[in-house]
């Protein structure tokens, strides 16, 4: 097998017919592309190619440029202003062309601290996060990185170094089989092999990443091709004659999903990371509105959906809200929106919406009854399916099924009781949901603090919420951080970590302080892996085996980072701490000592169905032991 | 059940593991996998047989589809298809055994490769039943060596899987689900992760109450 450049004239397919305009090449106009921002990037209709913004096709602009040179060039050129990274051998020629600072270029501390300030960066953003990265250790150290993204699907893209392109297979220094190791956990990726197909591939690399479901891709640069001069004209025509994008839905499946919702007496919106990614709030709110249904999102989905609105039933799943839970499963139609099934999400699928047609809307159709079989498939964009179907939604009251979602609702809030010595770590993100009214960007760890920031913020503003939810990355939070601030560099960025997550990546602190990023920082020191705890408190006898932290004065370890550190251990002091970390002008980490022995509830143990779940406290909570949501709205 | 899907991918290095891969990673069981090449030198075909239901042979080929690098995917559930296995089998054969062996061969439409002095090399092609059966018979004369391509399939009539041809990608045929048009046809601005922002107060304070 060898690898081919794009032929002339096969039909079908993006990139396999070539643009008209590209004829009369010489003249372009890159400047006009596309940065993902706008979302005006049109498609030809008669080639169903992309416009990336200029024609693409046979040109010699590329003629006596280096590969290095021609990739800086090109991320220009899609829009491209900010990059992260760590340099080494196998990369240095590109780093050389980083030198003349086009794009502002984030030193990390360590490579996987790259990619999810990347990840962070086109979450909080849409725009595709860009990695640089050495051969060898560096690029394999983006691996956890792309997991990451690739289950959430965050589109990114790594630039990784290799060994010259006649080293490869020799056990050469620093030589890994780079995209053999990143193929599971990437949406495509590359290792190119001749300058002269560099330009191809880095066009369809933008345009995988970011359209349909996006995804992380790989793109791996020996030396000799970021060296290498191009020396004739070339194609640069993306060529992916096996990639399909779906937009509309089939109006078929549309009319009939809305007859079934029209007809429900008890419907529930369901809505997930995909409603985010096609920047469907709108849609949501207006389908949830028109048709009058009561709205639940998944972890990645809060935000898509504003928590204010007396439909919201907040988050669903193993840690979701009771009313949410028992709302899905006596429904008797539940509608998802780029939403995939996650067993967090459905508990025993055996038992899941027992009662319920389901409607799927999803831009992926090996998304479509993976988990669990649907009856109305929409295979489309959430965005432009959903305005479809507010086309043909009636106003239905269903007085009944909001009266028993509100009784729920009074019965079961989330809550907890604020009596320990210490503060409890809710009551400390209920503070700072109060100080800033959820209007902030959000990063998290993963573990019990995750799962409260997900209850104990009220949502309203989608990508708000920036959290590893698929793969679960603990050191997630601080790098994700940083990705969001330097991509939304006049909002608020809190990361809120857990003790044991924040020290997996706490090094990228030196990156905070060398790039003046005003990221905040609370840490909710439970001196343990308070989620690992829970399970070994709950189902392993309390045998706590290896799960607790001995760890640094959080405090003192940012002030020797240059960068403002506090401390905070009594429940009087936590609002005006809270207070003080959002004034800081600068980065500022807050050291919040919180109560280990408290758990997260509700709790779908497994195996079990969505109504089985243990409600903890909220069960027998007299009605002012906790603050009911009511309280925050 | 056993089924056969075969996929038409591009023509490159990786894809092979790609798919081997997914395959491993997702749990699918593969019985044979063969690889060549087509008519059109940009494109392999592959035909792989898997043990599956109906539900997991849909998502082996949602699944397989989904393969930046694979560009058509179809399967045979529905559709009347011819498949050929070829064999190639050296048996023990002095000369006593000799004639049978080739009488037997001939019986199946094969052809004797190759004669050693106490050795008989056999090719055979045609469905796997056929060739099982060949094995069946053949095995009391001493089986030495035995090696078999796989199954091959074509759909029968005159439809053909091919980059410009008919449409066997992995929605199409799962029909109830949204078969969309491909974007050539719809036209319109390409899906792209939404570039966000938060929306500002008015915009949500616009949320009709209740
Ligand atoms: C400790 C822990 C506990 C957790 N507990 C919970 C919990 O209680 N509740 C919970 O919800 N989650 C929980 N999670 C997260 C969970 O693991 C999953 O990550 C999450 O539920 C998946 O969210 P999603 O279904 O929105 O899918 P995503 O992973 O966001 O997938 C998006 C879906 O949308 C589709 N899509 C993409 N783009 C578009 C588009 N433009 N148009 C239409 N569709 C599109 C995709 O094909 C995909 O199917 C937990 C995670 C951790 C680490
Ligand atoms: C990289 C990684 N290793 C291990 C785990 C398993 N794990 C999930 S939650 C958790 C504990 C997290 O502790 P902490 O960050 O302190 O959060 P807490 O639960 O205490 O709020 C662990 C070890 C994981 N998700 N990620
Ligand atoms: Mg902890």
């Amino acid at each position: 097998m060898s690898t081919f450049t794009s032929p002339a004239g096969a039909a079908k397919g993006i990139g396999s017919a070539r643009n008209k305009n590209q004829e009369k090449s010489g003249k372009r106009a890159p400047e006009s592309r596309a940065d993902g921002q706008s979302g005006d990037s049109t498609v030809d209709s008669g080639t169903g190619l992309p416009v990336l913004g200029w024609p693409t096709g046979r040109t010699d602009r590329y003629i006596g440029k280096a590969g290095a040179e021609i990739m800086l060039q090109m991320l220009v050129e899609h829009g491209v202003t900010d990059a992260f990274g760590y340099p080494g051998g196998a990369i240095l020629p590109t780093f050389d062309q980083l030198y003349k600072k086009q794009i502002n270029f984030i030193l990390v501390r360590h490579e996987q601290g790259a990619g999810h300030m990347a990840d962070g960066y086109a979450r909080a953003t849409g725009k595709p996060g860009i990695v640089i990265v050495t051969s060898g250790p560096g690029a394999t150290n983006t691996v956890t990185p792309l997991a990451t993204a690739y289950m959430d699907s965050i589109p990114m893209i790594v630039f990784s170094g290799q060994v010259r392109t006649y080293m490869i297979g020799n056990d050469a220094f620093q030589e890994a089989d780079v995209t053999g190791i990143t193929r599971p956990v990437t949406k495509r990726n590359y290792l190119v092999k001749n300058v002269h197909d560099l330009p191809r591939i880095i066009n369809e690399a933008f345009i995988i990443a970011t359209t349909g479901r996006p995804g992380p891709v790989l793109i791996d640069l020996p030396v000799d091709v970021t060296t290498s001069r191009v020396e004739q004209a070339i194609d640069d025509t993306p060529y992916l004659p096996g990639y399909k994008l779906y937009r509309t839905g089939h109006s078929r499946m549309i009319k009939q999903a809305m007859e079934v919702i029209n007809r429900a007496e008890r419907p529930v919106l369901y809505v997930g990371g995909g409603a985010i990614l096609s920047d469907a709030w709108k849609e949501v709110r207006d389908l949830a509105a028109t048709a009058n249904i009561p709205c639940t999102t998944t972890l990645l989905g809060v935000g898509a959906f504003d928590e204010h609105d007396p439909r919201s039933l907040h988050m669903l799943g193993m840690h979701g809200s009771a009313y949410a839970n028992y709302a899905v499963q006596e429904s008797d139609c539940l509608i998802a929106v780029g939403a995939r099934f996650d067993d967090r999400v459905t508990g025993n699928l055996k038992l899941f919406a027992p009662k319920a047609k389901i409607i799927h809307v999803d831009i992926d159709p090996s998304s479509i009854s993976k988990n669990v079989k649907v009856d109305v498939p929409v295979v489309g964009d959430a965005k432009l399916c959903l305005a479809e179907m507010i086309e043909l939604a009636e106003a239905k009251p269903r007085q009944a099924w909001f009266e028993q979602i509100a009784s729920w609702k009074r019965q079961f809030p989330f809550s907890y009781r604020n009596d320990s010595e210490l503060p409890k770590p809710q009551a400390i993100i209920e503070t700072i949901n109060q100080v800033t009214e959820g209007k902030a960007y959000f990063t998290t760890g993963v573990g019990q603090h995750q799962m409260w920031v997900a209850q104990f913020i009220r949502w309203r503003f989608p990508r708000s919420m920036i959290t590893s939810g698929g793969l679960g990355t603990m050191g997630y939070g601080l790098p994700a951080a940083i990705g969001a601030q330097v991509g939304r560099p006049n909002d608020l960025v809190i990361d809120i970590d857990g003790d044991a997550s924040y020290i997996m990546t706490a090094m990228e602190l030196a990156t905070i302080r060398q790039f003046n990023l005003p990221v905040k920082v609370a840490i909710l020191n439970n001196r343990f892996q308070g989620m690992v705890r829970q399970w070994q408190q709950l189902f392993y006898g309390g045998r706590f085996s290896n799960s607790e932290m001995v760890n640094p004065d959080f405090a003192a370890m940012a002030e020797s980072f240059g960068i403002r550190g506090m401390r905070c251990g009594r429940k009087e002091d936590v609002r005006k701490t809270v207070e003080a970390m959002i004034q800081h002008p600068g980065p500022c980490v807050v050291d919040f000592l919180c109560e280990t022995a408290e758990n997260v509830y509700p709790m779908v143990p497994s195996g079990k169905g969505l109504h089985e779940m243990e409600l903890g406290l909220l069960a027998s909570a007299p009605p002012n032991s906790g603050r009911e949501l009511g309280s925050l709205a | 059940m056993r089924h056969v899907i075969t996929a038409l991918v591009m023509n490159e290095p990786g894809v092979l593991a790609h798919v081997a891969n997914m395959f491993s990673a997702r749990g699918f069981n593969i019985d044979s996998l063969v690889v060549g090449r087509t008519e059109d030198p940009q494109l392999s075909r592959m035909t792989i047989v898997v043990v599956a239901d109906d539900r997991t042979l849909d998502q082996v080929r949602k699944q397989l589809a989904k393969i930046v690098t694979v560009v058509k995917v179809r399967d045979y559930r529905d559709t009347p298809f011819v498949s050929r296995d070829l064999m190639l089998v050296k048996l023990s054969a002095s000369p006593r055994t000799r004639s049978e062996i080739i009488e037997l061969a001939s019986l199946f439409r094969g052809h004797v490769l190759d004669v050693g002095h106490n050795s008989l090399t056999v090719e055979l092609s045609g469905e796997e039943d056929k060739l099982d059966a060949f094995i069946d018979l053949v095995r009391p004369y001493g089986i030495r060596e035995l090696a078999r391509t796989g199954m091959i399939a074509m759909a029968r009539g005159g439809h053909a899987m091919s980059l410009v041809g008919e449409d066997g990608d992995g929605t199409s045929a799962s029909a109830p689900s949204g078969t969309v048009p491909p974007l050539a046809q719809a036209g319109g601005r390409p899906v792209r992760a939404a570039a966000g922002r938060m929306p500002t107060q008015e915009e949500l304070e616009a949320t009709p109450p209740g």
